[in-house]
Formats: C-alpha cells, sequence, structure tokens
C-alpha cells in the first residue's frame, strides 16, 4: 500500500507546512531523579512486588538452590523447566536431588511441544537482568536459553535477582544498561507480579492467563 | 470507511441515554468502578509531582506530534531492518483488507486478538467473520462483551457494565461454565477455554501504545499475558496501531507509562510491559516467524491539520477522562453509542465519524472541566469540546474546516433569532421600544418552549425594564 503511505505523508507534511510547531523541552528530572540507597531501592522493590502479590525470598548467594527446592516441595510443585546453561540455571540442574523435582530444558521449538509446555509443566526458573524498585518490576530479556515463554505459561515463575542488580526507575535502568545503543532484543519485559485480571466487576483474580505465582529469590 | 452501523446508532443518542438513565443496575455498576477508579488513581500519585510529570507527558506527546511524518518513517525504517513488515492504511476498512490479505497468504482459519481499540474502531471482528475467519477476543473483559455480542463499554474495562451474576449467567448460556459467583472460579474458566484457543490459533492480533521510532519497538502494556501471548504463541502477529501512538526516543516511554497505568487503574506499573523489536531469530525457539504493523490513519491526518484540534492526538488512551466525567458515570459508556465513550471519545469521534453523524456528542457535558484536570497529557478537552460546538453550529461557508459535517446543527430558527437580536441591539430607540413592548406583554410569552421547560419554568420578562426602573428611581429621589 504505497500509495497510502504516500498519501497520508502528504497529508501530515501539508498540514504542518504553514503552522511549524515548537513543542516545549523535555525535562526528565521527575522521572530520574531519586537518591535511594542499594538498601532502599531493595526495601522499595520488596515492598512493591510483595503489594502484587509477588512472592519474595531473600537468601544467601550458596543457599538459594536448596531453598528453592524447599518451596517447590511446599507448593507441590514436581517439575521444574530451567536452562541447563545459564549460570542461574546451571546451578539448580547440578544440585538437583534424586527425590526433588524432575528438571526439563526448553531444548526444542515451542511448536514440537507446545501442549506438554501448556499442560503438564508446573515451573520455571529464570535469571534476570535487574529490577526496578519504584515500580517493583523486574526486567527480562528472553534469550535463546531462556525464551518468552518460560515466564509466561507455567503457572509459577521463579526468578533470581542480585541483591545489587536493583535500579531506582526505569529510566535509570534504560540509561545505564543502554538499551536504545545496544539495540533492542526481539522481546524485552518488565513483569511486576503474577498475571492478573480485574475485569469482573473489579474484583482482582491471579493467574488469568499467565503465571498465578511470581516467586523472587533475591540473591544477598 | 463503513460506519453504518455506527452512525445508525449514534443518532439515537437521547433515548440510548435515557434509557441508560431509567436502568439502576448500570447506573450503580458505573457509579461503583469510577468511584473505585478516581480513588486509585489518586492514590497511585501520592508522593508523586503529578503537575511536573503531566508536564513531560504533554512535552513528549508534542514533540512526537511535531515530527510525526519523520517519526513514521523513522519507525518503518528501524521496523523494516528488524523484520517487521509495515503496512500502510488510510481508512479502517483498508486496514481490515490488508489484514484479512496477510490472513489469507498464511491459510489462517482462526485470529485470537489481544486488546486492541483501534481494531474496535474498524471493527475488525465483523470484517473477518465475514471472510470465513474466526477472531476471539482474549483480554478477559473483551472475551466477556464478545460472548454477550456486544461492545466494550470503557477503554479499558470493556465489561465494566456488568456485574458477576450477570457474568456468571452469561458464561454458562454461552460456554456451559457452572454458574457461580465465585470470580476465581469463573476467570480459571475462561482461562482454561481460551489456552486451547491460544495453542491453535493461526494468528495473533494486538494494539499497541506506544512505538518507539528510536529503535522500532511496539510497547504493550497489560495485566493478564494475554497479550503476552497472543504476540507470542501463534506463528503470525499482526500488531495494528493508529498513526498517533508513535513517541521519538525510548527514554519517552518512562513518563507515558508511568502516566498510563496511574491514570487508568491506579496501578503503579502493570503486570507487564511487552515490548517487542522484531520476529523469531533463526536460533530462537519460541516466538512469532513473522511480525506485521499495520499503521492506520482513518481520519487522524485531517485532525492534524488544526494546531487547535491536533491535540486531541496526544491521547494515550488512559481512560480517566471518562472515570471522572459525571455524564459518563452515570450514562455509561453504550450510551454514546461510539467506539470511545465519554470525554475523549466526544472530541476524537466526531472526527472519525463526521459531525453530521455526532453532532450530539459535544453537547453532551457540562464542561465542569473535570477530563481537563485529569488528563495526563494535558489535553484541553473542555475547550475542545466548545470548539466543536461552535463547528457545529457555523455555517460560514468563507470559513471552511477540517472538521466534516462543520455546519451540521446550524438552523434558520435560530439563524434569524440571532439576526433579529442584533438588528435590535444595534440601535437605542429600536433596543427601547423592543424592551417596552416586551414588558407590556409579558404575559403572552408561552409557558411551554421545547426542551428548556421539560424541567425549567418558562423565562418571563420582567414588569419593568432597567431604563424603567432607573428612571424611577433618580425622578424620584428614593434614597
Amino acid at each position: 500500500m504505497t500509495a497510502a503511505r504516500t498519501a497520508i505523508l502528504q497529508r501530515l507534511r501539508a498540514g504542518r507546512g504553514n503552522q511549524p510547531l515548537s513543542p516545549p523541552a523535555s525535562d526528565f528530572s521527575v522521572v530520574r531523579d531519586r537518591d535511594w540507597t542499594t538498601a532502599e531501592k531493595l526495601e522499595r522493590f520488596e515492598t512493591m512486588i510483595t503489594s502484587v502479590n509477588g512472592e519474595v525470598h531473600r537468601v544467601a548467594e550458596d543457599r538459594w538452590v536448596d531453598h528453592l527446592w524447599a518451596l517447590m516441595a511446599a507448593k507441590g510443585l514436581t517439575n521444574l523447566l530451567a536452562s541447563p546453561e545459564t549460570s542461574v540455571g546451571r546451578e539448580a540442574w547440578t544440585r538437583q536431588r534424586e527425590s526433588g523435582p524432575r528438571l526439563r530444558a526448553y531444548d526444542s521449538p515451542i511448536d514440537d511441544w507446545k501442549p506438554e509446555l501448556f499442560n503438564n509443566v508446573d515451573a520455571a526458573l529464570t535469571g534476570c537482568r535487574g529490577a526496578i524498585a519504584e515500580t517493583g518490576s523486574l526486567i527480562l530479556w528472553p534469550t535463546v536459553q531462556e525464551p518468552r515463554l518460560m515466564s509466561l505459561v507455567p503457572p509459577v515463575h521463579f526468578v533470581v535477582l542480585g541483591a545489587d542488580q536493583i535500579y531506582a526507575t526505569f529510566y535509570q535502568a534504560l540509561a545505564e544498561q543502554g538499551w536504545a545503543d545496544l539495540g533492542m532484543p526481539a522481546n524485552a519485559l518488565l513483569i511486576s507480579g503474577p498475571s492478573k485480571t480485574a475485569d469482573i466487576e473489579q474484583t482482582l483474580a491471579y493467574g488469568v492467563h499467565g503465571p498465578r505465582e511470581l516467586v523472587v529469590l533475591i540473591l544477598e | 470507511m463503513s460506519l453504518a452501523p455506527h452512525s445508525q446508532e449514534v443518532r439515537h443518542f437521547h433515548p440510548r441515554v435515557r434509557s441508560a438513565l431509567d436502568n439502576p443496575q448500570i447506573r450503580s455498576n458505573f457509579r461503583n468502578a469510577m468511584d473505585g477508579l478516581m480513588s486509585k488513581r489518586q492514590n497511585a500519585f501520592n508522593g508523586w509531582d503529578l503537575e511536573s510529570l503531566r508536564d513531560l507527558g504533554a512535552a513528549v506527546r508534542l514533540r512526537a506530534l511535531s515530527r510525526l511524518p519523520e517519526l513514521l518513517e523513522q519507525l518503518e525504517d528501524n521496523c523494516s531492518r528488524q523484520g517487521i513488515r509495515v503496512h500502510w492504511a488510510e481508512t479502517g476498512e483498508q486496514a481490515c483488507e490488508i489484514i484479512r490479505d496477510i490472513c489469507k497468504a498464511r491459510d489462517a482459519r482462526t485470529v485470537i486478538k489481544g486488546k486492541s481499540m483501534v481494531s474496535e474502531e474498524m471493527e475488525l471482528n465483523h470484517f473477518l467473520e465475514a471472510e470465513g475467519i474466526e477472531a476471539l477476543e482474549s483480554d478477559l473483559g473483551e472475551y466477556i462483551v464478545q460472548l454477550a455480542k456486544e461492545t466494550p463499554s470503557h477503554i479499558i474495562m470493556p465489561a465494566i457494565h456488568k456485574n458477576t451474576a450477570e457474568i456468571s449467567e452469561l458464561m454458562h448460556d454461552r460456554t456451559g461454565t457452572e454458574r457461580s459467583h465465585d470470580v476465581a472460579y469463573l476467570t480459571a474458566a475462561a482461562r482454561q477455554q481460551l489456552r486451547e484457543k491460544f495453542m491453535k490459533a493461526d494468528v495473533g492480533i494486538s494494539g499497541v501504545n506506544f512505538a518507539v521510532a528510536q529503535t522500532g519497538t511496539l510497547c504493550l502494556v497489560e495485566n493478564e499475558g494475554n497479550g503476552r501471548l497472543t504476540t507470542t504463541v501463534p506463528p503470525c502477529h499482526i500488531a495494528v496501531t493508529g498513526i498517533e501512538k508513535v513517541v521519538e526516543h525510548l527514554e519517552d516511554v518512562t513518563p507515558l507509562l508511568a502516566l498510563l497505568t496511574r491514570s487508568a487503574t491506579g496501578q503503579h506499573v502493570t503486570t507487564y510491559v511487552n515490548m517487542i523489536s522484531g520476529p523469531r531469530k533463526a536460533d530462537e525457539f519460541d516466538g512469532p516467524e513473522e511480525v506485521h504493523l499495520v499503521l492506520v490513519d482513518s481520519g487522524r491526518s485531517s485532525i492534524y491539520q488544526d494546531q487547535e484540534l491536533m491535540d486531541t492526538l496526544r491521547c494515550i488512551r488512559c481512560g480517566a477522562c471518562m472515570n471522572h466525567c459525571p455524564v459518563y458515570t452515570r450514562v455509561g459508556g453504550h450510551a454514546y453509542g461510539t467506539t470511545y465513550p465519554g470525554p475523549i471519545g466526544k472530541i476524537l469521534m466526531p472526527h472519525l465519524m463526521g459531525l453530521e453523524n455526532t453532532q450530539d456528542l459535544p453537547s453532551a457535558s457540562t464542561l465542569c472541566g473535570a477530563c481537563g484536570e485529569v488528563c495526563p497529557v494535558r489535553i484541553p478537552i473542555p475547550k475542545l469540546l466548545q470548539r466543536l460546538r461552535k463547528e457545529s453550529v457555523d455555517g460560514d461557508s468563507l470559513r471552511p474546516s477540517v472538521v466534516r459535517g462543520h455546519g451540521v446543527k446550524r438552523n434558520w430558527k435560530e439563524r434569524l433569532a440571532w439576526n433579529g437580536f442584533r438588528w435590535l441591539f444595534r440601535n437605542p430607540r429600536r433596543y427601547r421600544l423592543f424592551g417596552s413592548l416586551l414588558t407590556r406583554f409579558r404575559w403572552f410569552t408561552p409557558s411551554q418552549v421545547g426542551p428548556w421547560t421539560r424541567y425549567r419554568t418558562s423565562p418571563k420578562p420582567a414588569a419593568k425594564t432597567l431604563h424603567q426602573m432607573m428612571n424611577e428611581r433618580t425622578r424620584g429621589g428614593a434614597r
């Protein structure tokens, strides 16, 4: 539809021709400036994500896998989708227990095992690229090892986050990680709590399409 | 663009308002919902310098609009480079045809949809169904509205007009779900019904909240996860958006996101912010193989011709104006009969459909100003309503307007009255003579003067004119 393209752009340019616009300057300080310490950011992140039903556990760096197995047992989860190739996933794979949950990898295209993923996977484990204190959001850039649906289809999603990986605001995360210069991945996500809806008479219900539970393990 | 179904409905604005006002169920559903949303919004901005944030939001949108044609080209370049195919549509019908052709080329039979107001605007579902393609809504509210064969009554919460009992009954009738007033149960039932559809769908169609020109990124904001499933599971994803949704830089998204979710539902952020910059890469295991972006004009470039009206295009579709509108709260979304109801609908729909089809909308306002006060990007809605009122009665052919249906409400009786008024008031003797005639024959004024006297008493001239009274005072030395 190049005709439509030409016509639309022509109309827009003609409209502006007789009235050049000079928009006011954009002052980003209101979404940028926060002088929170690392401890404050951690505190704030935890408050915000738990306020939307996210679950947070602060654990020692060398104990998190044990903690994960205990949580899974308590929740009655029998299998876990985890990458054997990421640093987070590898730890889970190497410290697997005989009596613990069965691990499986997302190692073939979704088209090959859609019903299996949709119906038989209890939980998934992923890392993240940091978090945002202000809104209690996790930053995920799905990868070949940890594809998009890992954080979406299984009913429970475990995420491992370093306590020192928390940015104050979304603006700071974008700027400090240099998203625009890096080039965006095919998919980037902010995840803030489990899937929810209030479409029936404004009553909150969780797990409508995505995970019912979001569990964040913060490594200290 | 075929507007027949809409324009029929819009013309019956007054009877619909009457029946909405007579329906206590609708009134209480909306009252409760809007009260909740207003207080949630207020709490969400606690601790914020809201006025500065709104300034920034408005500045970002204005900057984008000031460079709209360039940004659209940049968006197209970057998207294409990253593998997203970009299409342009002048009308809603053209956009529907583009989407149909993409579906046909893939032999698609079923389409799953994430929430998209522009697709409502172009009545995509009807179009696809007529072409033999099943289009299923996956947002829970939209799913309910689709089961009921209705249209959304709110742009953020489509099924806000229904209560739990009504939804339970509806789901029982249409899907065989057990009757229940347990919202968690009904939600789980819908999840199960839709999971099957997600697995089988050939194409996923979504809207776009912000399209970033700098990086060729489509941002989608949602809570349920249906938007992510729609854009990830089917092998083909089609995003459809109005041409005004583009922003310049990635960082421009941050204030708009902060404003959008808080203004809409009082959330600090939605559960998911989904940023899509391309299809599945060769070594990836999921995501769509094909991603298309359909840019829809449908009247927007005409709005762009007028610097004042152009402010309408700043809108980020949060719905705060309707949540705070005393008229919307009482009559509900369906009374308007348009895709976008409430204050934003009243200033947007006349452009999309012409004033001749929407002449009652700009007048359906008390001009209380609440919509303008809460608008996160400072759209001067009350000012634009007044402008459109003026447009609808202005019949001066020397003053052409970009608004279709300009002068539609102009009528000879009103024109005669104003011309007579002008004639009388231009000459002091005529004016005094007219005044004294009015006072003398005041008992002849009719007691019924059309709609005015339905709720008010008829106005009656005073017994004496101001001139007469002043004359008596000074002569009589009453002080």
